[in-house]
């Protein structure tokens, strides 16, 4: 066989086709192929979405929908590394605000956003469920708690 | 040195995030050092509740906690305590009132007052090894029910032992199980809600995390008596770790023969799928949570019809949360009396509340319910932190309320909490004490409403937004003393007229923080003052020059790096940075830091 020709394929798509044959005989089979394709590109960009229109039959509007409705998908990439601050009530009340200011001071982004060079991508999240060492933040799943904001710089210099 | 010994290592998220990880491979290498091997069993388990002390370890049979282990403290403890039976007093707990080591885990009162039901394997087994359950009379109760029972006598033994619906409604699980029974249909379905939102519960992700096969049994039990055939289980991606124990747990169940075709040789078939959620609130709203299920944007619809006659896919279905599901087993191996003793006349059984925000002790505890909240907050929370003033106790999530000191006493079951403007809801229970703004917290889950509201309905969709622009005028100090009227009438307005839960109870928090902290939002409209020194725009941070002894802490600690300095001219902090942190104000040995 040419091996030629397989080299100018992507090797994502491959990926992504083999997801959607995966859920073909499952009912309501658009959130896990939404998923499983995040996880292949990062993110879910456009073409990814027409072409998942176009293989399960769904309207392009619907799928739309979805992605935008859930806060789990994202439309743009995400930087090296992911930072989910936790907001939920029991960082609130242990100062979970002011371990965010102290990250958009010092990655100069706000939440949603990516820094410049790509390093990182901030997140507010609702919570983490580790309530128990709140404030908390996750970078790439990752738990720090227990945390204060002269600690944050320290934090974010392992993450290259 | 005690034969067969265990070492129980809580591998749960909290504890993970403390450091646990490394501490089992350290712990594995320094037993294989030492010989230990053959009489010694280390075992990752799920979360053993106690995350304020994590990482936490058990040696057991003696039945010892150690808390805040580290790598270095391993060689220690196996030398010590593994080989030679002497505690190392320096990792033991201090008992609150007496301030002597506890060297017994059931003495120490953050346990002591707990009565663990459904927590009863959670931080004892590995959850990764089905063994491990059925070595505990795991499904026993579903061999109880294929062998012995019919599904009427099933639901019947439900209804009578009073269970009620741990997600927050509190709606009586037997009853819920007869209507989907009765309604006929070639295919129904029954759904685990384990899309656990509320911020500041994880009890549910405890118990996937650290005994899934409890939440397979009782949907293996549920689905026969039932008629099912296909079940669910929604769990939020949040929670990667719950997914994971859950999806060995299934795969397990299948290869021994408890989950699939004709289990055990009963001719009942039942298959479990786990589908991970997308990250929103509303979905664990029922109807929300089947529109996600099937693929769609998840928006509740109008009930009747309840999903019970149409769910699914147009499909009979049942759904109950983690903690409901995980209850079943016990109920049918002990009987409906035995379950029925724990509790109050309406509200049975044990409830697990995830005690958290500035409490001594946070981490899960399992009560009966009626147990009061002073019990839970001092008594098995020990307390608030740093000796500061107990000021309210957040219960319920964004659909709860606040509750004042005056109301400790007040007995947690369903009805109580309801009547007093709170709700059990899924049990998250958030102290908070002096330093903690009672108008900050309104807004705060206010906000986190509006966030979450799923659009559909207008008076959610715009008049949480509206509460929480009044709410934020007022933590600025532009709040007016009529604002407080119309915030009522629109909170009311909401209540009566939202589609769904999440519309219906997010006023909630704001209501009975208006109702038990009114002063507070007086205080901020017209003295411009945040009584507890939370709300950024009415404070500011400045040093005393005379005071200052140019240490130059402040500025080496200042986040924001606003306060300039040096050895010979006091520090001072630019106003137009400041970040209003108030760590200068924690720094400065002192005392030239002022906040006013």
């Amino acid at each position: 066989m040419c091996t030629a020709c397989e080299d100018l394929v992507d090797p994502k798509e491959i990926k992504l086709d083999e997801i959607i044959a995966k859920y073909q005989n499952e009912k309501g089979p658009l959130i896990p192929i939404l998923q499983e394709a995040q996880e292949v590109y990062g993110y879910l960009p456009a073409h990814v979405l027409k072409h998942i229109s176009k293989a399960t039959r769904i309207p392009l509007s619907r799928i739309y929908g979805v992605v935008t409705f859930y806060a789990q998908f994202r439309l743009t990439p995400v930087g090296r590394n992911l930072i989910n601050v936790c907001m939920g009530t029991a960082c609130h009340v242990r100062g979970g605000a002011k371990v965010l200011e102290t990250l958009e001071k010092e990655l100069k982004i706000k939440d949603g956003a990516t820094t410049e060079d790509g390093r990182f991508t901030l997140e507010i999240v609702a919570c983490i469920g580790a309530c128990g060492l709140a404030p908390v933040i996750s970078i790439n799943n990752e738990v720090h708690g227990r945390l204060l904001p002269e600690k944050i710089a320290g934090i974010l210099a392992k993450y290259e | 040195m005690a034969e067969n010994q265990k070492i129980l290592v809580c591998a749960g998220t909290g504890c993970a995030s403390s450091g646990a990880l490394p501490i089992i491979d350290i712990l594995k290498e320094e037993i294989k050092r030492q010989g230990l091997e053959e009489t010694v069993t280390i075992v990752g388990t799920g979360c053993q509740g106690f995350c304020e002390k994590g990482p936490t370890i058990v040696i057991e049979p003696q039945h010892v906690l150690y808390t805040r282990v580290q790598g270095e403290d391993i060689a220690e403890i196996v030398a010590s305590d593994v080989m030679k039976g002497e505690r190392v007093e320096r990792l033991l707990l201090l008992d609150t009132e007496t301030q002597k080591p506890v060297t017994k885990m059931s003495d120490i009162r953050f346990f002591a007052k707990q009565h663990r039901i459904v927590l009863k394997n959670c931080g004892v087994i590995d959850p990764q090894r089905i063994q491990d359950y059925t070595a505990r009379d795991g499904y026993k109760a579903l061999e109880k029910v294929l062998k012995e029972m019919k599904p009427n006598e099933v639901i019947e033994e439900v209804k009578k032992s009073g269970l009620r619906g741990r997600g927050g409604a509190g709606f009586p699980t037997g009853l819920k199980w007869s209507f989907c029974q009765q309604t006929p249909s070639d295919k129904k379905y029954i759904i685990c809600n384990a899309d656990e939102g509320d911020p500041g519960a994880f009890m549910d992700r405890s118990v996937l995390e650290g005994d899934p096969h409890s939440v397979i049994e009782g949907m293996l039990i549920g689905a026969f008596a039932m008629g099912v055939d296909e079940g669910y289980v929604y769990c939020r991606a949040e929670y990667p770790l719950a997914i994971k124990h859950l999806s060995i747990a299934i795969k397990q169940a299948e290869e021994a023969g408890f989950l699939g075709d004709n289990i055990l040789n009963s001719g009942f078939n039942f298959r479990l799928k786990v589908f991970a959620g997308a990250g929103a609130f509303v979905c664990g709203e029922e109807t929300a949570l089947m529109a996600s299920i099937e693929g769609k944007r998840g928006m509740p619809r109008v009930r009747p019809p309840f999903p019970a006659v149409s769910g699914l896919w147009g499909k009979p279905t049942n759904i109950n949360n983690v903690e409901t599901w995980s209850n079943i087993p016990h109920i049918i191996r002990h009987g409906a009396e035995w379950y029925a003793q724990f509790g109050t006349e309406k509200s049975k059984g044990t409830k697990i509340f995830a005690l958290t925000g500035k409490v001594n002790n946070t981490g899960l505890v399992e009560v009966p319910m009626g147990t009061t909240l002073r019990e839970i907050i001092f008594d098995i929370g020990g307390g608030i932190q740093n000796g500061k003033a107990f000021k309210a106790v957040q219960i319920g999530g964004p659909s709860g309320g606040c509750l004042p000191e005056n109301m400790l006493d007040l007995s947690v079951d369903y009805e109580t909490l309801t009547n007093a403007g709170a709700m059990v809801g899924s049990g998250g229970l958030v102290i908070m004490d002096e330093t903690t703004c009672m108008v900050d917290i309104a807004r705060f889950f206010v906000n986190f409403s509006q966030k979450e509201s799923c659009g559909k309905c207008t008076p959610c969709r715009e008049g949480n937004k509206r509460m929480y622009d009044i709410l934020d005028k007022i933590t600025k100090g532009e709040g007016k003393i009529e604002d407080l009227d119309t915030l009522e009438n629109l909170a009311l307005t909401i209540k009566e007229t939202s589609l769904c839960g999440l519309g219906q109870n997010a006023p909630n928090p704001v209501l009975a923080t208006l109702k038990y902290f009114r002063h507070e939002f007086e205080a901020h409209i017209l003295e411009h003052k945040c009584p507890a020194h939370v709300c950024s725009a009415l404070l500011s941070y400045a040093i005393d020059a005379d005071k200052c002894k140019k240490c130059g802490l402040c500025a080496k600690n200042c986040p924001a790096n606003c306060i300039k300095g040096d050895k010979n001219t006091p520090y001072v902090i630019n106003q137009d940075e400041c970040i209003k942190c108030g760590t200068c104000l924690d720094k400065c040995k002192f005392g030239a830091v002022t906040r006013s």
